[in-house]
């Protein structure tokens, strides 16, 4: 941007995004925000995807953000745009992705008298936001984005609302770079204090029984090459949240896959039977460690956290480290660099967590009703995709069953919704991922009941010709409160049946996508096939069986041991 | 046990809200807030009294500190500050009362900012238990109103 140019407050909006290195925003137009929208008419750099409603903008940007690491953008009007983002602003918080939401508001001189299309913003999101500006004047335009692009993408990452009345729009400035940052109260703390990473290495030399449990602070803090270093350094093995699905890979030999309430077996009893539990950028969510008092008892902990307020906030850490994971695992390599180790030391735990895997397996057998098994959907796309595809999925039984049986080698790979547990998320996410990431594919994991949520972005998706495939498990109930109804509350059914609904693949052919439905298993691979060859959106319908749960489960609230499913290997169905 | 907390803040419009609403999510109730400028015109000081008994609060000054607009944290030593608080009280001074209104006032070294015809109105500085202490003995008067500042507290030598 050429300095000292007199330019708009919206068009210093434009501009100062642009300095951002920002790519594309996802939007929504609306009465106040049309001179910014009369500003993007003319950028050159600076793309804009017009979604169906604002809380696709605020998925998408998620998206793109946990699929490319930058942060994503959404704009929206004021009033009913801003809260149609509020949504997404939360499953960002949640997730700490960043992000940075910005709405247009009414007039200054408007504001507090109930206006056309006037809500509060940054006091309805005060509570799920990391930070938020109310912009008064046009000349801090750049600062505050400047500012809020470097709040929302460094720490923790989380979401940052800018709301702009609409006469700052108009106001002129002479526009400069924003490059300086005023802000006295954000110092995130970024490496770990030696002397803390080294009473950690110490543990993890000695340890016996040791488990690595990864969150999502590995995938945003990019950690993922430094932490396979650390885990083959002293052969760890290695149980993911969630979040952290995608920070090992799951083809590794020291993978345990996913823990908690659907985690496999082996993951949650490694780390119900270890001496020593290394959390790294994971927050002892309740869905990882059911019952907190039986939590990991035999263990000592080490939580490693770019947030101070997690350490200690449900369980009490023996070595607690502040600092970037990245950083942090830098450290513990090169501090075990200097010590001695035998590999005896952990050769029976790792017999052990071996002999557990081949025994206990994640498995299904062959729905009773002759219908699909929805795990053996997820499996294909696993096989046909090469465990190399972006999956994007919604909530619910489809995403955990997407987490068992889905390949995931490499980081940014899965794209969920995980604290807010958001149904509609999938559709949004995979348009921001597929924007992202262009020569990846991408596969949109959704049920019945959440793609119909957010269903209207497949016009979004259709605008930017987008290939993503949508695969639907249409088992015609909102699956996951069924499950909850048919193992906790005596198979009472109450509001779960969802049969009445659209032709999925009509559906999809009213928005000129390719649609496809499936319900025989040799159906599977040829349409998944024809779908990931199409140019355009593709939705496949896949009919699976309302009989299937997913198991194993640990009840909310239960300890690992009273886990639910989980037996030894049958024959028949997955047996890897 | 009490906890009193001394946080520094940008002087932006807003802060107190996030502070406030801080507290409420995270399950605590304020006892007493006082807020205005600092040292630093650029920053406020508020002053935070709350009942940590439920709740450690390790886990409520670590989310304080998350809010972009805190700078700075401190819960001060109660064995090593200063506290202060102001109170205005309106009393009943009809007929005999009033002469005993204006005793404990001097007693308690309180000022008398109005009088009435019917009325009294005492300005008090001290910490909580004195404030308390005045109040018990204007009850039998028939105390009409009181306003209270919330503690200001500062830590005694350089510390």
């Amino acid at each position: 941007m050429s300095q000292d140019k007199k330019l708009k407050g919206s068009e210093s909006l434009v501009a100062a995004l642009e300095h951002e290195g920002c790519e594309v925003i996802f939007g929504f137009p609306g009465g106040v925000a049309i001179p910014f929208y009369d500003a993007l008419y003319d950028a050159k750099r600076l793309r804009h995807v017009l979604v169906r409603h604002e809380q696709g903008a605020a998925h998408a940007a998620d998206g793109y953000a946990r699929a490319t690491g930058k942060v994503g953008v959404c704009v929206s009007t004021s009033g009913p745009g801003a809260t149609n983002l509020v949504t997404g602003i939360a499953n960002a918080y949640l997730d700490s992705s960043p992000l940075v939401a910005i709405t247009w508001q009414v007039r200054s001189d408007l504001i507090g008298t109930d206006a056309f299309q006037e809500a509060d913003i940054t006091g309805i999101t005060l509570p799920i936001v990391k930070h938020s500006y109310l912009v008064k004047t046009t000349a801090e335009v750049p600062q505050v984005l400047h500012e809020a692009f470097h709040i929302a993408s460094t720490g923790r990452p989380g979401p940052v609302v800018i709301d702009i009345p609409v006469d700052v729009a108009l106001g002129e400035i002479v526009y400069r770079d924003a490059d300086t940052l005023d802000l006295p109260g954000y110092k995130p703390t970024v490496r770990g204090h030696i002397k803390q990473v080294r009473a950690a290495a110490k543990a993890i030399n000695e340890a016996q029984r040791p488990v690595l449990y990864l969150g999502g602070g590995v995938i945003s803090a990019d950690a993922a090459p430094e932490i396979l270093r650390l885990a083959e350094s002293r052969r760890l093995p290695v149980a993911t949240t969630l979040m952290g699905i995608g920070a090992f890979p799951e083809t590794h030999e020291l993978s345990m896959g996913m823990l908690g309430m659907h985690g496999t077996v082996t993951a949650n009893y490694a780390v119900h039977e270890c001496d020593l539990l290394i959390n790294l950028g994971a927050r002892f969510d309740d869905r990882v460690t059911g019952k907190l008092k039986a939590f990991a008892p035999h263990a000592k902990v080490i939580h490693a956290d770019v947030d101070p307020a997690e350490i200690g906030k449900n369980v009490p850490p023996l070595i607690p480290i502040v600092g970037d994971v990245r950083q942090v695992a830098v450290g513990l390599v090169k501090e075990l660099e200097g010590m001695e180790w035998s590999a005896e030391r952990t050769a029976e735990w790792l017999a052990r967590i071996a002999a557990r895997k081949e025994e206990y397996p994640l498995q299904y057998e062959a729905p009773a009703d002759g219908k699909l098994a929805p795990q053996l959907v997820i499996e294909e796309i696993d096989r046909v995709t090469a465990h190399d595809a972006i999956v994007c999925t919604d909530v619910g039984q489809h995403q955990m069953w997407a987490t068992q049986y889905y390949t995931f080698t490499f980081p940014r790979q899965f794209i969920s919704s995980g604290g807010l547990g958001t149904m509609g998320f999938g559709l949004p996410a995979s348009i921001g991922a597929q924007i992202g990431c262009p020569d990846k594919t991408v596969v949109d994991i959704s049920g019945d009941g959440g793609f119909q949520m957010t269903e209207q972005e497949l016009a979004t998706a259709m605008s930017c010709g987008l290939p993503i495939v949508v695969c639907i498990l249409n088992n015609g109930y909102l699956g996951m409160v069924r499950q909850w109804q048919d193992l906790f509350w005596n198979k009472r059914y109450s509001c779960t049946s969802i049969e009445t609904q659209p032709d999925f693949k009509l559906l999809a052919e009213a928005y000129g996508a390719l649609g496809l439905t499936v319900t025989e298993k040799d159906e599977i691979e040829p349409a998944l096939r024809e779908a990931l060859a199409c140019p355009r959106p593709a939705v496949i319908d896949f009919r699976t069986s309302p009989q299937e749960n997913v198991f194993p489960m640990v009840p909310a609230g239960k300890e690992i041991t009273e886990m639910i499913g989980g037996q030894a290997k049958k024959t028949g169905g997955r047996t890897s | 046990m009490k906890h009193t907390l001394s946080v520094l803040v940008e002087n932006k419009p807003g802060v107190l809200t996030r502070v406030a609403g801080l507290f409420a999510r995270r399950g605590f109730n304020i006892e007493s807030l006082a807020v205005g400028q600092s040292e630093d015109p650029g920053l406020s000081r508020i002053t935070i009294t709350i009942d940590g008994a439920e709740h450690p609060i390790d886990q409520v000054t670590k989310q304080l500190h998350k809010l972009i607009n805190v700078v700075k944290i401190r819960e001060l030593d109660a064995s090593c500050m200063v506290v202060d608080e102001l109170m205005l009280v309106k009393v009943n001074a009809e007929g005999e009362k009033r002469t005993e209104a204006l005793q404990i006032a001097e007693v308690f070294g309180a000022k008398i900012v109005d009088v009435e015809r019917r009325t009294v109105v005492l300005r008090v500085v001290g910490s909580t238990q004195k404030l308390q202490a005045l109040l018990e003995l204007l009850q039998p008067l028939g105390v009409l109103e009181i306003v209270r500042t919330g503690i200001v507290a500062i830590a005694r030598g350089k510390g």
